[in-house]
């Protein structure tokens, strides 16, 4: 059981280390903001919830697992409403003064 | 398993310390703000992942600080960016 | 070897980081510098083992000073005055000489440091059971070193009262800080209704694993502010004016019962800060939520800034 937990928690955490990637390389290399601010929240919310995910079963009890949780939605929250924020600021900044 | 955890931690300081070029670059406010939102997600994976790897469960305080104080850094800096009538 | 390579590229993420800081353009990317520099200095502490500082340097330095700075830049070029004009060659030299020789002293002073360095860690943590607390550094701030901490809380104090002394004339006495117009609808309207909640008890939660864990009064005190100042900047919480008996009270109430249980302990065990040993667990937890209380109001007031005046507003 213990095995089988273990793998799950290797793979959840190499592929939320994947969009962490994925995110950065996005961030870095897409030409315009637009298409950077989706890459930043795959890595936002894919990267951080698949590593949230595959660290449950190391958590060894039901109250850290849901601290975990929280701060998870906590990231989640913030990417939801940053991102629109961002969008405007992107608009305008484009936009002739 | 700890181990592998500790080499994830980096791995994803190391992309994330690579966003970093996003803020020296820019060019737009937009481009940095997206830069500090990725560094403090990438903080708070890095803090989760070392907080299971060395078994210190007061890293988790410091991953929910961080969470909220993340959120309220990115708000400050769209509020407060120029080009919201301000100077550029 | 992990560790090594993380620790190496930190520094050098804090080093480009710092670099970027100084050499940045305009203050708005400074700024935004200055907030990632923050994250990092929190991670490498967390590198270094000191997680309660860690703790202070993710709320306070990432968090609040950023929002500071940011209203300081938008102060700035609001008023043409503050315009600089650029410094010539030799002052430029001057600086830079003058900075060279500081950071040349720290560094002699950190490589002529004894080695293994002197420590009392050992001591406090011989005698840390008479404190009733289980984390070391709450031991350090509440009983050792209780009059620093007593200092420190009282300088946060003078501090709104400094920042206050600078409102412009027609602004004493008026709601601090610039007004931000009411946002109703919209991602930021609900960020600011949502997060408080989650944060007030997020705060309560750093104060009260204080005693036995990383956190306490200054953290706790930092997301409170934090939390009071997303409100602000949605227009959803107008602080009160700064002639209210209330706000000022406040303010003063915890450095105010820290010292009264100071004198008490003059009284009652002859030595001022000295807690009865039945009480001492119960004193400190209340100078702990008294305090952070007060200092949240503080750190919020020092952000908000002084009060304008009431025909601009």
């Amino acid at each position: 059981m213990s095995l089988l937990l273990d793998t799950f928690t290797i793979l959840a955490v190499l592929a939320g280390l994947f969009f962490f990637a994925a995110g950065t390389a996005g961030l870095l290399r897409f030409p315009d903001t637009s298409s950077r601010l989706h890459a930043l929240t795959k890595a936002d919310n894919l990267g951080l919830g698949l590593i949230v995910l595959g660290l449950l079963p190391q958590m060894g009890g039901v109250l850290p697992a849901l601290k975990l949780l929280v701060i998870w939605g906590l990231a989640l929250l913030a990417g939801a409403t940053v991102g629109p924020l961002i969008a405007r600021l992107a608009r305008q900044e484009d936009a002739p003064p | 398993m700890s181990d592998l955890l500790q080499i994830a931690a980096l791995v994803v300081l190391v992309t994330v310390a690579g966003g970093l070029l996003r803020i020296l670059r820019g060019p737009g406010v937009a481009d940095r703000v997206m830069a500090a939102q990725l560094l403090g997600t990438g903080g708070i994976a890095v803090l989760l992942l070392s907080s299971v790897a060395t078994g210190a469960p007061a890293l988790l305080d410091a991953a929910l600080t961080l969470a909220l104080l993340a959120a309220f850094a990115a708000v400050a800096l769209v509020m407060t960016a120029p080009g919201r009538g301000g100077r550029r | 070897m992990t560790g090594l390579l993380a620790d190496l590229l930190i520094g050098a993420a804090i080093l480009a980081l710092a670099a970027g800081t100084v050499t940045a353009r305009s203050a708005f990317t400074a700024t935004a510098f200055f907030i990632a520099y923050g994250l990092l200095l929190a991670l490498a502490w967390v590198r270094l083992g000191a997680v309660d500082i860690a703790l202070t340097e993710a709320a306070i330095s990432a968090g609040l000073s950023g929002l500071l700075l940011l209203g300081a830049a938008s102060r700035l070029a609001a008023c043409p005055v503050a315009e600089e004009r650029a410094p010539g060659p030799v002052l430029k030299a001057l600086i830079g000489l003058c900075c060279a020789a500081v950071s040349a002293a720290v560094g002699y002073a950190i490589l002529s440091l004894p080695e293994p360095a002197p420590s009392l860690a050992e001591e406090a943590m011989a005698h840390l059971s008479v404190t009733a607390l289980g984390n070391p550094v709450a031991g350090v701030l509440m009983s050792y070193r209780a009059l620093d901490t007593l200092l420190e809380a009282a300088v946060v104090v003078l501090a709104v009262i400094g920042v206050w002394s600078l409102a412009p004339a027609g602004g004493w006495g008026g709601v601090p800080g610039p007004i931000h117009p009411r946002i109703e609808q919209g991602p930021l309207a609900l960020l600011a209704r949502l997060l408080p909640p989650i944060g007030i008890v997020v705060a309560f939660h750093i104060l009260w694993v204080g005693s036995y864990a990383p956190g306490g009064k200054f953290q706790a005190a930092a997301i409170l502010a934090a939390m009071w100042l997303l409100a602000w900047l949605a227009g959803l919480a107008t602080p009160p004016r700064i002639s209210s008996r209330r706000l000022r009270l406040a303010i003063s109430a915890g450095t105010g019962l820290f010292l009264a249980i100071g004198m008490f302990g003059v009284l009652a065990e002859g030595a001022f800060l000295a807690y009865p040993p039945a009480l001492t667990k119960a004193l400190m937890l209340a100078v702990e939520f008294a305090l952070a209380g007060s200092i949240a109001v503080a750190l919020a007031l020092l952000v908000m800034g002084p009060p304008e005046p009431e025909d601009r507003a």
